[in-house]
């Protein structure tokens, strides 16, 4: 063996002789060594301290090696333990390594194959810490972009994406255009098992049948006019990873045939190729089409309509959770006014109005866009009404005078008419209780129009 | 003041002793004297491994020696050693103790049915023989390969080593064995 000054090892066993015999053997390979004669003193040391091996004697008074193993296991999880005994049995030895011992030897041992089984077990201990450090760091930077969203309609979505990321079930994501499909697809990527691996996107919606069949399922070389070359398709790269189809119901008839298929087999051939390759991906798709309508006139599949929509995710549009615009519009600001490096750190009055009174049609998109527009042309310290893109400037109904006041007061009366004065509704788009929404609305002497 | 180490058996003739302590003498910069007594084994003795227990010698080395200050005592025996767990050990110290032990048996050639060989075997000898002394001095294992404090745990490992500490360990050495005669 070699010198081990940064490795400890922890002795347990009721004969002295043995103790002190393996102490003096290990302590000369420069090892940290500590003893213990029966459970409880066993126990003391491992919680006075961590070891990197213990070496266990099963045949023990009172509690023996085997039960010593379950505390200890209960104690340290993951703790590297080697028994050694006199008194080997297949079973114990079975027993002992299906309860996760690193390994098991009899007395007499050699010591070469001592040393062999310590100097293994102190190696994977220092592989198995390495790999977890690195997935740590790899889960701290393969962690989707934050989303942002208090609103109790957001605060579901997250619950939601919590649970089926684990679930390695097939997702679709509804929601219009710009309301954050892909982050909600990004998010559930990242929270599940296959985050290690890639998440391959394939926007359906932007590519010509013959292409999308090529994007996903690849071609031999000579497949078609221009394919000099064989290339993977998406399904390939996804292998162990998400694979996340935007504009899913904007696929034609035959891919959807194909797709069908492969999610079902999840093996497939390149254009042109007869070599069946095997692939393992998890299903996420998004899409702002009515996919329900689609398969009632037939231009979408309905068994491929139910194989995707096994578990759907509805994002609302922003108008629908106003409570979210002034933190998204906030995160914005904060992320741009970082990325360019502008000190610019908050809105003036006139320009949260408007921003909080645009009805946002292209949703987050397009508050993301309007922000980082007025970040560009905009002068520290604040960003003005003025620097925000035209149409948003030009929708909003901030009043005059631009008192709080006067911008609650018409951001209520919006609301109220936008929902047909519906006070349950209103109250929880404006995330307040009723009785709120009617002091305000006395306090404010909004009448609803006769 | 210098170190003075004794080595106690009965085995080897006069040559070959003259040669050893010449080397052991050199390598460890100590007075290196040879002792033709055999080393206390009988209580070490276990019938039912038919071995000696190494740490029982040098408990008994301990008692019986003339221990002091400036004295390390090692002791030559041709029987197999032993501690328990272990099948088997060449030699066993007292890490910053006074005594050592090794065993002659697994260090020929004829141990593992092959035919003699005295140089390699005496070599062998001398080697294990520093190293055992090195733990006395409170030295650990090395990880140099040719060095002499490198640990052996099959014969072959320990000819691969040299008869010499790597630079690390003679430093370490210089500086422990200075300590020790001070004392």
């Amino acid at each position: 063996m070699v010198m081990n000054s940064n490795h400890s090892i922890l002795i347990v066993d009721d004969e002295k002789i043995v103790r002190d015999s393996l102490a003096k053997w290990f302590q000369e390979d420069g090892y940290e060594v500590g003893t213990a004669e029966n459970a409880a003193a066993a126990l003391k040391q491992l919680q006075r301290r961590g070891w990197d091996v213990i070496l266990l004697d099963i045949k023990m008074p009172g509690v023996d090696g085997m039960e010593l193993q379950l505390r200890i296991n209960e104690l340290v999880p993951g703790a590297t333990i080697i028994f050694i005994t006199a008194h080997a049995t297949i079973d114990t030895a079975v027993q002992a390594l299906k309860r996760g011992a690193f390994d098991y030897v009899t007395k007499p041992v050699d010591p070469d194959y001592l040393s062999h089984v310590v100097r293994n077990a102190l190696k994977q201990r220092t592989l198995s810490a390495e790999n977890q450090k690195l997935k740590d760091r790899m889960t701290e930077i393969s962690k989707a972009d934050e989303i942002v969203g208090q609103s109790p309609q957001m605060q579901k979505i997250f619950e939601m994406v919590e649970t089926v990321a684990r679930a390695d079930t097939t997702v679709m994501i509804r929601g219009e255009s710009g309301t954050g499909k892909e982050l909600i697809a990004r998010a559930i990527h990242s929270g599940s098992g296959r985050k290690f691996f890639p998440i391959v996107t394939v926007n359906c919606g932007g590519l010509a049948e013959g292409l999308l069949e090529s994007e996903l399922f690849g071609h031999e070389r000579g497949a078609f006019t221009g394919a000099q070359y064989r290339r993977k398709g998406k399904l390939e790269i996804a292998d162990g990873g998400t694979l996340f189809l935007d504009e899913v119901g904007n696929i034609s008839t035959k891919t959807q045939m194909d797709l069908l298929r492969v999610i079902e087999t999840k093996q497939f051939s390149r254009v042109g190729g007869n070599e069946l390759i095997r692939t393992d991906f998890r299903v996420v798709c998004a899409t702002n089409r009515d996919l329900e309508k689609a398969v009632a006139d037939k231009t979408f599949r309905e068994d491929l309509y139910y194989r995707l929509n096994v578990f759907s995710i509805f994002i609302p549009p922003l108008r629908e959770r106003r409570s979210d615009i002034e933190l998204l519009a906030k995160y914005f600001l904060k992320k741009y006014s970082e990325t360019m490096n502008k000190p610019i750190r908050a809105f003036s009055p006139e320009a949260l109005a408007a921003i909080v009174g645009h009805c946002w049609p292209g949703n987050v998109r397009e508050l993301e866009n309007a922000i980082e527009r007025a970040m560009v042309v905009g002068i520290p310290p604040a960003i003005q009404a003025h620097d925000l893109p035209m149409q948003v400037a030009e929708t909003q109904d901030a009043p005059a005078d631009g008192t709080i006041a006067a911008v609650e007061k018409t951001h209520i009366r919006k609301i109220l008419e936008e929902h047909r004065w519906n006070i349950s509704r209103s109250a929880i788009i404006l995330d307040i209780d009723r009785v709120t929404l009617y002091n305000k609305i006395e306090k404010y002497g909004l009448k609803r129009p006769k | 003041m210098s170190l003075h180490v004794e080595l106690h058996s009965a085995l080897l003739d006069e040559e070959r002793r003259a040669r050893i302590v010449l080397t052991v003498a050199r390598e460890l910069d100590a007075s290196v004297e040879w002792i033709r007594v055999s080393p206390p084994i009988q209580r070490a003795f276990d019938a039912t491994r038919a071995q000696y227990h190494s740490t029982t010698i040098l408990e008994d080395l301990q008692r019986n020696g003339n221990v002091d200050g400036q004295r390390k005592i090692l002791a030559l025996v041709d029987v197999d050693l032993f501690i328990p767990v272990l099948t088997f050990v060449f030699g066993e110290a007292q890490l910053n103790g006074p005594c050592a032990v090794i065993s002659t048996a697994r260090l020929k050639h004829e141990f593992y049915g092959l035919p003699a060989n005295e140089a390699e075997f005496e070599s062998r000898v001398e080697k294990e023989i520093i190293h055992e002394l090195g733990h006395t001095l409170g030295l650990y294992h090395c990880r140099n390969f040719e060095c002499v404090m490198r640990s052996s745990t099959y014969v072959e490992e320990i000819d691969l080593k040299r008869a010499r500490m790597c630079v690390d360990c003679k430093t370490k050495y210089l500086s422990a064995k200075t300590a020790f005669v001070s004392t």
